[in-house]
């Protein structure tokens, strides 16, 4: 019984924001992309390459110019993606697939060129430290949870709403949803499709780099190759757990980051199941959560996965 | 009005074998090309690099051996995703499913005392095949019954299978031996150890049995009512359930066979070099094996070569990081790109037909 | 007076064919101008180059006199041209508004401004008498609404000049002179309207003038009082068409299709078919008439096997077969399926011909050889099946994808007959289809029939099931409504019945 307490006491859900961040950029980066149409496998590939420019970029320019290399990284990985999935219509599993794997063996190609005399692992690096919200951080609970986290963490949650408004609110939004669920329709009125889902992948890039840059730059302060764990991955399946909505998905997100803290929580506090196998937790809940959801109403866009053909 | 097949169509498809291995054999060149240019960009020289790799590949006969050390995997591997992929399905999951049939090859090779090497090793690589087909067709099964995509299936397998093997193996785990530090099985005994075919290497029959394999999975595609089935799911899955064809059941089989495969490359890999189930035994050979398919054209015949060509790269990488300081990791560079072109290669294949085939003022060419 | 379109010279290939072989169109503004032609002829490709979906290869394009390069449809769009097309192009998930401002969307700042769309679409829907509701989910509305939007798309970004690809083909003859009234309407309002469509009576309904193609070319254009339907038949096709074909006496014998009080329902879970009770005998065609999406999807599903029922019985060679799987219908019940959907649904496009005319049958002798298959008899098989239905352009190692359509639903005929079936249930089998291939087609069926096979023939084209079948049964709905002998039935009265009126 204390061993839950020690548990379930406020920091787990401080931890649950943290761990759910990059979780939460790789889903929303998944959201972008599928819903205009194209499947994004690479989002972990494109995290990988985020991290590894956040930390390349802070060793030499400090950590803000990191996070932004980072997300520039994600983003050309992205146009990768975008130009074999939308140009050359090849197919959108193996294209991030390639991704993937290029971006585990890239940096760790480059990592003994920046830092010599090290392999796979990066030294340490500056990092963006954790802030704390100044009125916010004093309230009771919440305050807890919320008031003292990385700049990182704040913008992932105030992206969600951005994005949400930006797909459902906005001109730019809908014609990148019309284009996910017909892409012909679309055609016929004037919108350029291609742009459309070139916009959208290289978002969906971005997205991801920032989380990869939160994980080599903020949630830990080096990057290894190893780092992203699944997170691009996890990110998807919380997508679809959440409907392809941001709001759906922030949610699936906290219950993966959840998971995973109390997973962390239960080592430390000494629960007797051996920590290898609690460190399965996230990926059979992902598994579970797949099964558990899938029915009539898990149906992304309309349009998911196939390349446009014109005519 | 309808026109006639060009002569030009007609001889791409009668050639269609031969224009594999062109196609093939550009992604390779071209692969090559864009690594040497990535290696001169970080200060490497190229040709340094390509001759130690060369070297190390076939440089003496431990090296070759080593080559051929390499390739076994990758042949098993490699049939286990194409054969998934006829199917349709994405099969990421090699790579645990690897693992798991190591682990249960370590369990059985070191558990069952007292049996002949001819009861003893069959029954332990069927027991890993077995791990492995339980291991692939959990996400077949998932994707039958409920729909979910087996990539995401698969690769939380992957992670799954690492966290147990490493629990295995880990220093309270409950197949760690009470003899070495490192985190290890004991190991298996010399009855179920596949016996070295090369005297002074380390070379041993399993790639017999992989070339065996390929032969029969061929077969099996290609000769068989099942193979078809599963060609035809692969192909257009609506058209096949119209007409009878039990498309979820053969998602499972699909992906089950796959599973055995790479299950049977962990048990061999275990059988045949360690001896004993370690933490992280396989370097990657399951994420080889979808460039390795996809070069060999999802064919067991040029998967064969494919996988010969990556155990090139991989025993060669060894000295040229040693030689020429490249960074082993270079092999997965040059696999990724590898895999872009094979992916670019059918869509472009079709556009330069195309563009080929009219004159420049759009007309369809009559001459060729 | 200089006409409002001109179109010189427009060639247009693509890599099998020559879809458009120097064409000159021209059309008169505030005239109803239709272009005729069979399935393939060239019309719709035609008009995607004037609305811009397509470039050219060759030719000029006048609008108003002005010579015009549509890099895109947002061009044709801002010189007023519009086009409903032959599938709508709506989104489901989408409601109308959505819908009509995708493209020229109104904003208040950075956020769609929906309250002054609905504002603007209602006051247009209201000026042009096309009802709709702006705030309704497009996968929600009926077929009728889902036109009426489509027209009202047209309409919201200003175009005068419309174009409608084959819009009749999901109305019954009701809604059709609904649509003739709104044409009309548009008409006096000033707007010019293009008609593609293959079906005589509506050019001589509704069209000022006419030109035919035929084979990527114009026949001729000519003003439709001075023409007939005989006369187009015959541009269009360019021999006498027979329009009736000849149907021998028949001997009908026991039942081999027996459905009872059989319930199902459709992919969203919604009732698709009430209470279905139908009889299918040996040497019967039974022709299944109806609008699309009445539940004949369903139908098809209910007695292949690919959908289940929930109430009813569905009996077939005499076996209980009410939610079995596909492969007993075939094996059991020995039927044979000629799918809508060929190219999805009845063959792989990818399998050389060999493959492809053993799907299905590949478990059977004499091409299952234990585990393996004889493809030696798959070939022989085939090589047979060439010459017996006469099919063209390849070798039996092609792809299925280099043949022509006409062909490919040959192989689907010939394999599926050549099952020596006991009932044969044909989907709309002539689909896309020339008219060489449809009369080919046609045939094959009577033979069948006339070999005391029992035939289900389900088909959106009224004249199709009234040429061939004996007994014409209407689906409205999910429900058989009416039962019609072939040779006294009216189209007027099946017509009636397909849009829900009539007392069955």
């Amino acid at each position: 019984m204390e061993i839950l307490e020690k548990i379930f006491n406020i920091s787990i859900w401080a931890s649950t924001l943290r761990i759910a961040t990059p979780i939460l950029l790789a889903s929303l980066g998944g959201v972008m992309s599928e819903r205009s149409g194209v499947i994004n496998i690479g989002l972990e590939g494109m995290m990988l390459m985020g991290a590894f420019g956040a930390a390349a970029g802070s060793y030499f320019y400090g950590p803000w110019i990191g996070m932004l290399i980072g997300i520039a990284i994600g983003g050309l990985t992205g146009l990768i993606h975008a130009f074999m999935s939308v140009t050359v219509k090849a197919n959108q599993i193996i294209s991030a697939t390639a991704i993937n794997i290029f971006a585990v063996g890239f940096p760790n190609i480059m990592v003994p060129i920046i830092w010599p005399g090290y392999h796979a692992i990066t030294p340490v690096v500056p990092v963006i430290k954790d802030i704390r919200l100044p009125l916010i951080a004093d309230l009771p609970v919440i305050g807890l949870i919320i008031g003292n986290q990385n700049p990182i963490v704040y913008i992932a949650l105030i992206l969600v709403p951005i994005i949400n408004y930006f797909l459902f609110r906005t001109p730019l939004g809908l014609r990148i949803r019309s284009v996910g669920e017909n892409p012909k329709a679309a055609d016929t009125l004037g919108i350029n499709v291609v742009k459309m889902r070139y916009i959208a992948v290289i978002a969906s890039g971005f997205l991801a780099g920032l989380g990869g840059a939160f994980l080599s730059i903020g949630y830990q302060s080096q990057f290894s190759s190893a780092m992203t764990q699944g997170r691009g991955f996890i990110g998807l399946a919380a997508m679809i757990f959440g409907r392809w909505r941001p709001v759906g998905a922030f949610i699936s997100c906290l219950l993966f980051g959840f998971a995973d803290a109390f997973q962390a929580a239960a080592q430390s506090a000494g629960m007797p199941i051996p920590p290898e196998l609690l460190l399965a937790t996230p990926y059979v809940l992902t598994l579970i959560a797949l099964v558990g959801l899938i029915g009539k109403r898990a149906v992304g866009p309309a349009a998911n996965g196939k390349p446009y053909e014109k005519g | 009005m309808k026109m006639e097949k060009s002569n030009l169509q007609q001889i791409i498809f009668k050639n269609k074998g031969a224009f594999s291995f062109i196609k093939a054999f550009i992604a390779i060149i071209l692969a090559l090309i864009l690594g040497a240019i990535i290696l001169l960009l970080m200060g490497n020289n190229p040709i340094e690099a390509y001759s130690a790799l060369v070297q190390g590949a076939f440089g003496s006969k431990r090296c070759f051996a080593e080559t051929l050390l390499s390739t076994t995997p990758l042949m098993f591997g490699g049939l286990a995703f194409a054969l998934a992929y006829r199917c349709g399905l994405f099969n990421i999951g090699v790579e645990g499913q690897i693992a798991m049939g190591g682990m249960a090859a370590a369990f059985l090779g070191y558990s069952l005392t007292g049996l002949p090497p001819i009861i003893h090793l069959p029954i332990v690589l069927i027991g890993a095949a077995l791990m492995g087909a339980v291991w692939g067709i959990g996400p077949g099964f998932l994707k039958a019954r409920f729909g979910v995509h087996e990539v995401i299936s698969t690769i939380m397998l992957n992670y799954i299978a690492f966290k147990i093997t490493g629990y295995m193996v880990s220093v309270k785990g409950p197949m760690k031996s009470l003899v070495d530090e490192m985190p290890a099985s004991p190991r298996i005994l010399s009855s179920a150890k596949i016996i070295r075919i090369w005297k002074g290497t380390r070379l041993h029959w399993g790639i017999l049995i992989a070339i065996i394999l390929a032969v029969v999975v061929y077969y099996i595609l290609f000769k068989t009512r099942l193979g078809y089935k599963i060609r035809a799911v692969g192909k257009n899955s609506f058209a096949a359930e119209t007409v009878g064809i039990n498309v979820p059941r053969h998602f499972v089989i699909a992906m089950m066979l796959s599973g055995l495969l790479g299950g049977l490359a962990g048990g061999v890999e275990i059988c045949g070099v360690h001896y004993r189930l370690l933490a992280a035994f396989s370097p990657g050979y399951g994420f080889d094996s979808i460039a390795v398919a996809l070069l060999g054209m999802l064919h067991p015949f040029g998967i064969i070569f494919s996988a010969f060509l990556f155990g090139i790269l991989r025993s060669g990488a060894i000295l040229m990081q040693a030689m020429a300081g490249v960074s082993k990791d270079m092999v997965q560079v040059i696999s990724a790109i590898i895999i872009f072109f094979m992916g670019m290669s059918e869509p472009l294949g079709k556009y330069f037909t195309e563009r080929f085939m009219r004159n420049k003022d759009g007309n369809i060419r009559k001459d060729i | 007076m200089e006409p409002i379109i001109k179109m010189e010279n427009i060639v247009k290939r693509f890599p099998l064919v020559c879809a458009n072989d120097h064409v000159n169109f021209e059309v008169k503004k505030g005239e109803i101008h239709c272009l005729l032609g069979e399935n393939g002829a060239g019309k719709t490709t035609l008009m995607n180059i004037l609305y811009g979906l397509y470039g050219c290869d060759e030719g000029k394009i006048f609008i108003r006199g002005e010579e015009v390069y549509f890099k895109g449809p947002s061009d044709a769009i801002k010189k007023g041209i519009g086009m409903v097309h032959q599938h709508f192009m709506l989104i489901p998930v989408f409601t109308i508004t959505e819908n009509l401002i995708l493209g020229a969307e109104p904003v208040k700042g950075p956020s769609l401004d929906i309250k002054k769309a609905e504002e603007e679409i209602t006051a247009l829907s209201q000026k042009y008498q096309l009802n709709i509701d702006p705030q309704a989910y497009v996968m929600d509305i009926s077929v009728g609404m889902q036109q009426r939007a489509e027209i009202l798309k047209l309409l919201y970004r200003g175009a005068d000049i419309m174009i409608f690809d084959e819009p009749t083909a999901i109305l019954t003859p009701q809604k059709v002179k609904e649509l003739y009234k709104i044409m009309n309407f548009l008409k006096e309002n000033g707007h010019t309207i293009i008609f593609i469509t293959h079906k005589l009576k509506e050019v001589m309904d509704i069209s000022d003038r006419v030109t035919v193609l035929r084979d990527g070319k114009v026949v001729d254009t000519v003003e439709t009082s001075t023409t007939n339907p005989s006369k187009l038949a015959r541009m269009m096709v360019g021999r006498e068409v027979l329009f009736r074909v000849e149907k021998p006496k028949k001997k009908i014998g026991k039942a081999v299709l027996e459905m009872e009080n059989v319930f199902a329902k459709n992919q969203r879970g919604l009732p698709a078919l009430q209470e279905l009770n139908l009889k299918v005998s040996e040497g019967e065609i039974v022709g299944i008439a109806g609008i699309d999406g009445n539940g004949q999807k369903e139908l098809t599903e209910i007695l292949t096997g690919l959908r289940k029922v929930d109430n009813g019985k569905i009996v077939i060679n005499g076996k209980d077969l009410t939610n079995r799987e596909t492969r007993e219908f075939f094996t059991v019940g020995r039927i044979a399926y000629i799918p809508e959907d060929r190219l999805l649904r009845g063959l792989i496009l990818d399998f050389p011909l060999y493959e492809n005319f053993i799907l299905g049958l590949q478990d059977n002798k004499p091409f299952a050889k234990g585990v393996f298959l004889d493809f030696i008899k798959a070939k022989e098989f085939s090589q047979e099946l060439v010459h017996k239905f006469d099919i063209r352009g390849s070798n039996i190692e092609s792809l299925a994808n280099t043949l022509s359509g006409g062909n490919q639903q040959k192989i689907v005929v010939a394999r599926e007959l050549q099952r020596d079936p006991k009932l044969i249930i044909a989907s709309q089998p002539t689909r896309g289809l020339d008219v060489g291939a449809t009369e080919f087609v046609h045939q094959q069926i009577i033979k069948q029939s006339n070999e005391g096979k029992a035939i289900l023939l389900i088909s959106l084209e009224l004249s199709e099931i009234m040429n061939l079948s004996d007994r014409i049964i209407v689906i409205y709905e999910g429900k058989f409504r009416g039962e019609f002998n072939a040779q006294s039935a009216s189209e007027e009265e099946i017509g009636l019945m397909m849009a829900g009126g009539g007392v069955s």
